[in-house]
């Protein structure tokens, strides 16, 4: 140790342990481990919480030896394009290695999260019997289980706070998994089962919530009908955040103004979801909290206007809003009047895939809100329709946008109105906002666009790309400029191999690399694989045209998923995944 | 395309006689506009489907467009209600079961009427009526949303309606068992 820090050297380990506890950040977490050994060794034997954003970064067995007092973890598996079916099925994300290492050494584990993991039953029941003081588990977007697994943890995780589901693919073999909660349970805080497509017998469900005094969080699934909603909301008037199951009956007015009342009467409401299928006659029974709201999800709700509207324009106090392009522009005008609040926006594509009927959603309504939400900084926006000229006009009104997420549903759609390039909308937006730190761009674009990204977004750690750029250019301003990047996801643009070699020591400070129908060969990935030790260079070919070794150089990679490990290639590929 | 399987189709109503498409098939009902028709058949997959769709794309997750289908039949029907609530009715005894639309009865009355006429070949008398089974062979139970089997005529119309799942005819022995579990 330099000479004049040897007074760092006189306090006791704990002294810096109780020092490093104020830190809450992983990021500066990991600033003190890299000071000197003695701060990375004392940092990490008093590590409590360990976030693990791909899974094969490294080898379970490593992490839990490494970061022993862990107490939460955080594990995420498959990329994310995965959620959109470009990942083979069979692709990996299997979290048995992490359980059963985790079951091993951190048996004080009270908090697991997993994210794009496949999870087998196996793993929860294992969980269910390892962990003593288990409280958190978190499954978001994962499958492999079924609620036979459910079950298990309901069970045994005698103190358990938080179950969550998050549109995870659960298979229904245990009709009443429910039912397996104790009747000593009373520590439930947190309750997200909206993913589950059965049943959920509703009285179990009403005696569970009866005991769980402390429940904050209820998101019912579909099955779960209105008459049933009122005895639920009755037992937990406490309740935070509701998502209500089936939001229609046949028109009764008892049991509307008992719904009513019942909802007014949780007070504390402050997040909204559900709302499936739902009845236009029984919504105004939520009208009472609305000014409570600062959480409204109704991204699975096919209401229209006027009464989709009326429902938001009362949300006075909004933070958060998600919502099908039912709105359409003059919604969006009426949120930007009323919701003056509001800092998240996403507006899902009803009709996706044929616009039978097209609604009048377009990038005027985008611009309103821009506008006039002054905190607004995170957008996700699927239209139809785009100009430059919009996009100009939001990147002046919202310099502070930290994500911004475009879909122009269908690809290559140039600006309507001068049938030119979205290039300067796109780079107006990222010259504007000096925070953005993830961006998804759509509609006809050039290598210009990313030469703007690359020189501009200083902050920028994801993007994505697809059906743009004209050639290898554009990918090296990408990998060769902004400079924070973590992960990069593009399909279907006409990147080659020159970009990637070119930059290969870039793909080491990112966490990861998803190139799909793009212009990749096999000989680019063998050299690159070579150069660049600590990285995986997965090479996933579905087509079935016999192993990759035997195959020539200029063989084209269908898809290329690359990430930075030390963990050494995996060793459980299905047979479409080479690790080169 | 599918006037040939309709003409196919094994019914048990007198021939000429509309049958409905049962309740849960993907196919909307006739009263329903042409144009959620139109959009169920081409989310099935039918060869019709004008463009070929990229895969992922545009990216909504999959939690979504395996909704999608529900959601878009939600959005072609103005009110849920206009739909038809068909149940099933089953009698102890009986060789098949029936199939009714609850919505075209007004009370229980018209409900047990309907009844009556329909398994009248079955039951040696009338079925029973509110007060109670003496004398009369059968009860009329439904079955709720949460699975259990109650005794018809207790809840206001509009309730049971919105909660039954299935009807059942049952013999007069077992129905007074259950007539006590109440």
């Amino acid at each position: 140790m330099v000479g004049r820090f040897r007074w760092a050297a006189m306090f006791p380990d704990e002294v810096w342990e109780h020092v490093f506890s104020f830190l809450t950040s992983d990021a500066d977490r990991n600033a003190a481990a890299l000071v000197c050994r003695n701060w990375n060794r004392i940092e990490r034997r008093s590590r409590k919480r360990v976030f693990v954003g791909n899974c094969y970064s490294v080898a379970p067995t490593v992490a839990v030896r490494l970061f022993p007092e862990v107490r939460a973890a955080v594990i995420k598996g498959k990329p994310h394009f995965a959620d959109f079916n470009l990942v083979p099925s069979d692709w990996g994300g299997g979290a048995e290695a992490w359980v059963e290492a985790m079951a091993e050494g951190w048996p004080n584990l009270e908090e697991l999260r997993f994210k794009r993991m496949v999870v087998s039953d196996d793993c929860l029941d294992l969980i269910a019997r390892s962990f003593k003081n288990f409280k958190v588990l978190s499954l978001v977007s994962c499958d492999g289980f079924s609620t036979s697994g459910l079950a298990a943890i309901a069970a045994n995780c005698r103190n358990l706070r938080e179950l969550n589901l998050r549109e995870s693919e659960v298979e229904e073999t245990c009709l009443n998994w429910i039912s397996h909660f104790p009747e000593s349970c009373t520590s439930l805080v947190a309750l997200d089962i909206a993913c589950l497509e059965g049943e959920v017998n509703a009285s179990i469900l009403e005696r569970l919530i009866s005991r769980c005094s402390n429940i904050m969080t209820l998101r019912l699934n579909h099955s779960v009908p209105l008459e049933r909603l009122v005895g639920l909301l009755q037992r937990a008037p406490q309740l935070m955040d509701l998502g209500t199951g089936k939001f229609s009956a046949r028109h009764n007015p008892q049991l509307f103004s008992r719904l009513e009342s019942a909802i007014a009467g949780c007070k504390n409401l402050r997040n909204l979801s559900g709302f499936w299928e739902p009845g236009l006659t029984y919504l105004p029974a939520v009208y009472s909290i609305c000014e409570g709201l600062t959480s409204l999800n109704l991204n699975y709700a096919t209401i229209q206007n006027p009464e989709l509207v009326k429902l938001i324009s009362r949300c006075k106090n909004l933070r958060r809003l998600l919502v099908m392009d039912l709105i359409e522009d003059s919604g969006l005008v009426a949120v930007a009047s009323s919701c003056k609040l509001l800092q998240e926006l996403r507006v899902f594509p009803s009709d996706p895939y044929d616009a039978a009927e097209p609604v009048s959603l377009t990038e005027q309504g985008l611009v309103a809100v821009s506008a006039g939400c002054p905190m607004l900084h995170s957008v996700l926006y699927f239209c139809r329709q785009m100009t430059n000229a919009a996009l100009l006009t939001v990147a002046k009104n919202r310099p502070n946008l930290t994500c911004f997420r475009l879909c122009i549903i269908e690809p290559r759609t140039p600006d309507y109105v001068t049938q030119e390039p979205l290039d300067t909308g796109f780079s107006a937006i990222v010259e504007s906002c000096k925070d953005l730190r993830r961006l998804s761009v759509s509609g006809l674009l050039t290598d210009l666009v990313f030469k703007s990204i690359g020189a501009s977004a200083n902050y920028l750690e994801m993007l994505s790309i697809a059906f743009a750029g004209d050639g290898d250019m554009g990918l090296h301003y990408i990998l060769s400029g902004c400079k924070n990047l973590r992960k990069l996801e593009i399909r279907d643009c006409p990147f080659g191999d020159k970009p990637l070699l070119q930059n290969a020591s870039k793909l080491e400070t990112m966490r990861s690399l998803w190139m799909s129908s793009c212009s990749v060969t096999l000989g680019a990935c063998r050299q690159l694989a070579r150069a660049m030790p600590r990285l995986n260079v997965e090479v996933i070919n579905e087509s079935g045209r016999g192993p990759l070794v035997a195959q020539p150089d200029n063989c084209p990679v269908e898809k290329l998923y690359i990430y930075r490990t030390i963990a050494g290639p995996r060793t459980d590929t299905p047979q479409c995944v080479w690790t080169i | 395309m599918a006037s040939y399987v309709e003409d196919t189709e094994l019914r048990l109503g007198l021939p000429g006689s509309d049958a409905p498409a049962s309740r849960g098939s993907k196919r909307s009902l006739p009263e329903n506009s042409s144009a959620g028709d139109e959009s169920c058949c081409r989310n099935d997959g039918s060869a019709s489907a004008a463009k070929a769709q990229v895969v992922g794309w545009p990216p909504i997750g999959t939690y979504r467009k395996n909704n999608f289908q529900a959601m878009k039949v939600e959005t072609m029907v103005v009110e849920p209600e206009a739909s038809g609530l068909y149940v099933k009715v089953s009698m102890d005894g009986a060789p098949y079961l029936r199939k009714i639309d609850l919505k075209v009865y007004k009370g229980y009355q018209e409900l047990k009427e309907a009844l009556d006429s329909m398994f009248k070949c079955f039951s040696q008398g009338e079925l029973s009526r509110k007060e109670g089974c003496n004398g009369s062979e059968y009860a009329i139970a439904y079955q709720d949303k949460d699975g259990d089997l109650m005794l018809v005529g207790d809840v206001p119309w509009e309730m049971f309606t919105s909660s039954c799942k299935r009807l059942r005819i049952m013999k007069g022995s077992e129905a007074r068992g259950l007539e006590f579990r109440q």
